[in-house]
């Protein structure tokens, strides 16, 4: 007979939710999670390898104006930017949180500040 | 002589997650002949490696298909390493042994999930896929995404997995399995789930081989091939082991073979885990596939045997690369299991192959 998941449908009834409930408890990111590309510009020396390892194009840099632009609706979250970022000092990291969700496409822009 | 009628099927279907259109031709209630149309989510990514260089086309070839993520950037990378001679880690082919065996995990639990779904047994459906949420958590805590996981690349994988967290696989698996074997009951043994699943979409052993069909579909007809057992990569470490295949050539067998295939699946990764060789993880890949060089591979896939070629051209774009993917093999079978199958029995047959049809379209 069909009655064969009975028994899980009970434990399930008394147990916890296995769901979140989302906005309310916010998410436990782990570690590893690719969330959003973030550049310390600081420390950033414009070296544009990152640029060059975007396979989705999303990174421009330019030397002359000093900056880092990312355009956040191409990135893909691959980190091929954060891996080709020269080791001595990790710029580029990627933070498991999410950027904030945008309502249109616009470039990102950061400027180094000079020293 | 009953009149016949053309019904169409797709390209938006509530069982079918993807769009395949079929006309099916029909006597009164009974499918005469099924005419299949695919194409609707063509993207041309294999013309794209005429326009990204082959270290980025690896982050297109995960796109290819949500589900067979993983093992398409494998299958890809396998191929460009053979392409180019690159000798890959073992501890490398270990991890993505690990991670390709557990996208076949989370494939059969979705397809599993989805079959139940498909003939209206809601709470199975979502159990399976509650069990699925855990390899899901997985992916997640190892590489950082849950579907597409940017994990593996031309000359290795990206992240490393600590010897801990892999203890950590073992035990979330084996909490699995206790709940997995209940659903597993519930699948082989209801007598609702038989009604719908047995004697439906019957292909005999004969008529596999002619059609050619591949991975579980084929096992589910007797036939014992599985690209694993050639050790192939990081399968090679492992001890021999049997493919998965059942005699029943129809939908029930099928749903027996898929989910025995987890279990398998579950002691793969067990005994790669404790044959864990250590070192790196990476090679350097310098240069570029040379002109004229060509390479094929075969790697199994969830829903089956895929084929890669690639062909170099001295620059660090691929001249061509082809992927044929199990679908495509299995749409012909699964057009002739329609024929002659009751209209009711159509979405359960269409889903039994488990079709995947991004990934037959690219």
């Amino acid at each position: 007979m069909g009655l064969k998941l009975t028994g899980m449908t009970l434990k399930n009834l008394m147990s916890k939710p296995v769901t979140r409930r989302y906005p309310h408890e916010p998410l436990v990111y782990t570690e590893r999670t690719r969330g959003h590309v973030h550049n310390d510009m600081e420390k950033c020396i414009l070296c544009s390898i990152c640029d060059k390892a975007c396979p989705a194009g999303a990174l421009i840099v330019d030397k002359e104006a000093l900056t880092w632009t990312i355009d956040r609706f191409s990135c893909v979250q691959c980190m091929a930017c954060v891996r080709s970022c020269p080791p001595k000092a990790q710029r580029l990291t990627m933070r498991p949180e999410y950027a904030p969700s945008a309502l249109t496409m616009s470039m990102e822009t950061h400027t180094k500040t000079e020293e | 002589m009953a009149d016949r009628t053309i019904v169409p099927f797709g390209p938006h279907h509530p069982v079918l997650p993807e769009p395949l259109h079929l006309d099916l031709v029909i006597e009164d209630e009974r499918v005469v002949e099924a005419i299949p149309q695919i194409g609707f989510v063509h993207r041309g990514l294999e013309k794209l490696v005429e326009k990204r260089d082959f270290k980025s086309y690896v982050y297109i070839t995960e796109r290819i298909c949500g589900i067979c993520a993983f093992g398409h950037s494998l299958g890809y990378s396998e191929t460009v390493e053979a392409l180019m001679e690159v000798e890959v880690p073992p501890r490398a082919q270990a991890l993505r042994v690990i991670w390709h065996e557990l996208s076949r995990t989370h494939s059969h639990l979705l397809w599993l999930g989805l079959l139940a779904d498909a003939f209206g047994f809601e709470n199975l459906f979502m159990q399976c896929w509650r069990l699925r949420e855990r390899v899901l958590d997985i992916f997640e805590r190892t590489t950082g995404g849950r579907v597409i996981l940017s994990a593996c690349n031309v000359g290795g994988v990206n992240h490393d997995i600590a010897d801990e967290d892999l203890q950590g696989i073992v035990l979330v698996l084996e909490g699995m399995i206790g709940e997995y074997k209940t659903l597993l009951k519930t699948f082989m043994k209801d007598r609702s789930v038989a009604n719908r699943l047995r004697g439906v979409g019957v292909l005999t052993k004969e008529e596999a081989i002619g059609f050619g069909v591949v991975g579980p579909f084929a096992r589910a007809s007797g036939i014992a091939e599985d690209i694993r057992t050639f050790g192939h990569g990081g399968y090679g470490l492992l001890g021999s082991f049997e493919p998965v295949t059942a005699d029943e050539c129809d939908g029930y067998a099928r749903c027996k073979v898929r989910g025995d295939e987890v279990f398998q699946s579950i002691d793969i990764i067990k005994e790669i885990i404790q044959k864990m060789p250590e070192g790196e993880i990476m090679t350097k890949v310098k240069g570029s596939p040379a002109a004229g060089a060509r390479a094929v591979w075969q790697l199994e896939q969830p829903r089956g045997e895929c084929f890669y070629y690639a062909k170099g051209n001295g620059t660090k774009f691929l001249e061509r690369f082809r992927i044929r993917t199990p679908t495509f093999m299995n749409l012909g079978g699964m057009v002739h299991t329609l024929q002659g199958c009751d209209l009711a029995d159509v979405p359960l047959n269409v889903l039994t192959i488990d079709p995947c049809i991004s990934c037959s379209e690219r």
